[in-house]
């Protein structure tokens, strides 16, 4: 269990301003400038070691990805984009950090875009979160005005600019590229990949794009030491975490937590329980709305990190934990994630933009058992057609809560199958 | 098209022009971007159209945003039909949007869903007669942990339930506007019951 001197977000809850006097007070902004002057390879170096992956969801080592940057300056723009489009459903942390700890943000683009050699940095928002881009914004002229951003930040002798840009409701713009496109002025189309961002990102220049998670933690990590970090979880899964429980708890809350903590040592020292008790569990989605449920069984033992996850065929994600208790009509609760990505799926490539319609529809009649057996593994065919099969990821995403629906509740399927054609129409429950 | 314009909603126009104040607010936005960039500014300017034209965008301000930013008109219309928050066709001056997505539906946003029609007297998708309330559900809002949720123009309103939601609507109706957040009481995404973290009760 995390001891509360461990914990990066202090101010997590909003209980104290998030304004930079008070931020001063938890510790922001502290030796900033010494921080700065250590160099870029010390600092790249500093966030290897710490063994920090990307808290977005995918969980790549960010010293690596920033280590990608070119080394030597063509004197062009080189820029640092925060992907701040928290969208991911049973996802709700970056806005907490936004509102209640801008400044933890705030000096983590700094120190991010002095460790890669950025020039500028924008924050890319969700477009829904006009309270919080108020804040940000406003926490952002605080910074310029105190002298900590723009020229001679924080009178290191380094120049970074740091810019807000509002989205306005895609969550395809939370895939880096589409994010990209967006910040261009476009629709947020992805990319193909190569090239890289830190090839050709923005403007076609190196680009790097960071999680809010990501670049918040990094003034903590170089004040405490990347041994202070390494320190907490376990290997290759380091550090702290915040972690978003919704859904059927009975106390539904963010939380920072030891990254590895057990799932259910979460759900109930933090959240007060599954609603109607541990028993009352039928799943989890434990990594957002993106990676595959899993069943009780699984969540007894299941750690909270990358790998613990993967090997449960599952993924932490971005650590958005939505439990489903035995009341929960499962079927219908991954239907809806269907047409969630039926209606974000940005149209361009054509696996993802049939066939999460398709895999809607077919989740839909399922839900009703309106259905033949065979079909569950005709939906599994078309979830494969999906995945791997697309530009970005949202087409894995929209085939693996299907995957994970079909994996661990076949049987269920199946007996609304045969309940409905054995005449009973009301086939659920 | 502007026969379809209902009572209350700001109606289509031919031309389209910012005000004073908003062209101020264009110029600090064209310098976030390189000068040769300005098609960045795109979303920023037609938040700031929507705003300044009662919720939604006539082709006039689609026009107007492109001539400004020195793009192709059909790029414009691309952005502002690509984007969730924008509104092509008239609506109605204060947005209330429903999250139903899993988290929320969970949660029990059928409920809130339930009141919005019986206080509105509208379906989803639909303004009401006097252009006023215009409802509709929109995709997740990034506040689970405080779900079920409504986003009415800039607040969210968070623990929700059937009652509160009919509270927060019928003073809306009344021309207030009920105090944001978790109408709960509990303070942002904090466990109900009280912290369990951050207590600084070290041994």
């Amino acid at each position: 269990m995390l001891h509360d001197r461990d914990r990066i977000f202090t101010n997590l809850y909003g209980e104290q301003p998030w304004s930079l006097e008070a931020a001063r007070k938890r510790g922001d902004w502290d030796g900033t400038k010494e921080l700065i002057a250590r160099g870029r390879e010390a600092l790249v170096q500093e966030i290897k070691d710490s063994g920090l992956r990307g808290r977005g969801g995918a969980g790549f080592p960010t010293g690596l990805k920033w280590s990608f940057m070119p080394k030597q300056s063509d004197g062009g723009p080189v820029y640092l984009v925060v992907n701040a489009d928290e969208s991911e459903p049973g996802t709700c942390k970056d806005r907490e950090i936004i509102r209640n700890e801008p400044h933890k943000l705030i000096e983590g683009c700094v120190l991010a875009s002095a460790a890669m050699g950025c020039t500028h940095c924008y924050i890319y928002i969700r477009g829904e979160f006009v309270r919080e881009a108020q804040i940000l914004e406003a926490a952002i002229a605080e910074a310029y005005e105190a002298g900590l951003v723009g020229r001679d930040a924080c009178k290191s002798g380094y120049d970074i600019e740091i810019r807000l840009h509002r989205g306005a409701g895609a969550y395809i713009c939370g895939e880096e590229t589409g994010l990209l496109e967006s910040l261009e002025g476009k629709k947020g189309q992805p990319r193909l990949k190569p090239p890289f961002p830190a090839a050709v990102g923005l403007y076609g220049r190196p680009t790097t794009v960071n999680n809010v998670e990501t670049i918040a933690v990094v003034p903590t990590i170089l004040r405490r030491g990347a041994a202070w970090f390494a320190g907490l979880g376990r290997q290759n899964n380091t550090g702290t975490k915040i972690f978003c429980i919704s859904g059927h708890v009975n106390q539904p809350c963010t939380v920072e937590e030891e990254m590895g903590i057990p799932l259910k040592t979460l759900i109930e020292k933090h959240a007060g329980g599954v609603r109607g008790g541990w028993d009352n569990l039928l799943a989890i989605i434990p990594g957002g709305s993106s990676v595959p449920l899993i069943p009780k069984s699984v969540c007894e033992a299941v750690r909270m990190d990358f790998d613990s996850l993967r090997e449960a065929q599952s993924g932490l994600g971005t650590a958005g934990v939505i439990v489903m208790d035995k009341s929960t009509d499962i079927v219908r609760a991954i239907a809806r994630l269907s047409k969630f990505y039926m209606h974000e799926s940005c149209g361009q490539c054509t696996p993802c933009r049939e066939g999460t319609g398709w895999l809607w529809r077919m989740v839909t009649r399922l839900a009703e058992g309106d259905a033949d057996i065979a079909e569950i593994d005709l939906l599994w065919d078309v979830t494969k057609q999906i995945e791997g099969h697309t530009i970005c990821a949202l087409g894995d995403a929209a085939a693996w809560p299907v995957q994970g629906l079909i994996r661990h509740f076949r049987d269920e399927l199946e007996r609304r199958i045969v309940a409905r054609k054995s005449g009973g129409d009301r086939a659920a429950a | 098209m502007s026969d379809s314009v209902g009572e209350g909603m700001a109606p289509d126009v031919e031309t389209f022009a910012f005000s004073e104040e908003n062209r101020a607010r264009i110029r600090d936005i064209l310098a976030r971007y390189p000068e040769d960039r300005r098609a960045s500014a795109v979303l920023p300017l037609l938040h700031l159209a929507q705003e300044q034209h009662g919720g939604w965008l006539p082709r006039a301000a689609l026009d107007h945003v492109a001539e400004l930013l020195g793009m192709p008109r059909i790029n414009v219309y691309e952005v502002a039909t690509f984007y969730d928050m924008f509104n092509t066709e008239p609506v109605g001056r204060v947005q209330v949007r429903v999250c139903t997505t899993t988290p929320c539906w969970l949660c029990g946003s059928d409920e809130v869903v339930r009141a919005c029609k019986e206080v509105l007297g509208v379906e989803i998708g639909e303004t009401t007669p006097d252009g006023r309330f215009y409802l509709r559900e929109f995709e997740c809002l990034g506040a689970c942990a405080n779900a079920p949720v409504l986003w009415v123009d800039e607040d969210y309103y968070e623990d929700l339930d059937y009652e509160r939601t009919r509270a927060v609507l019928e003073a809306l109706q009344r021309g207030e506007r009920p105090k944001p957040g978790p109408q709960s009481g509990r303070k942002g995404s904090m466990p109900a019951g009280g912290k369990t973290t951050l207590l600084f009760e070290e041994k």
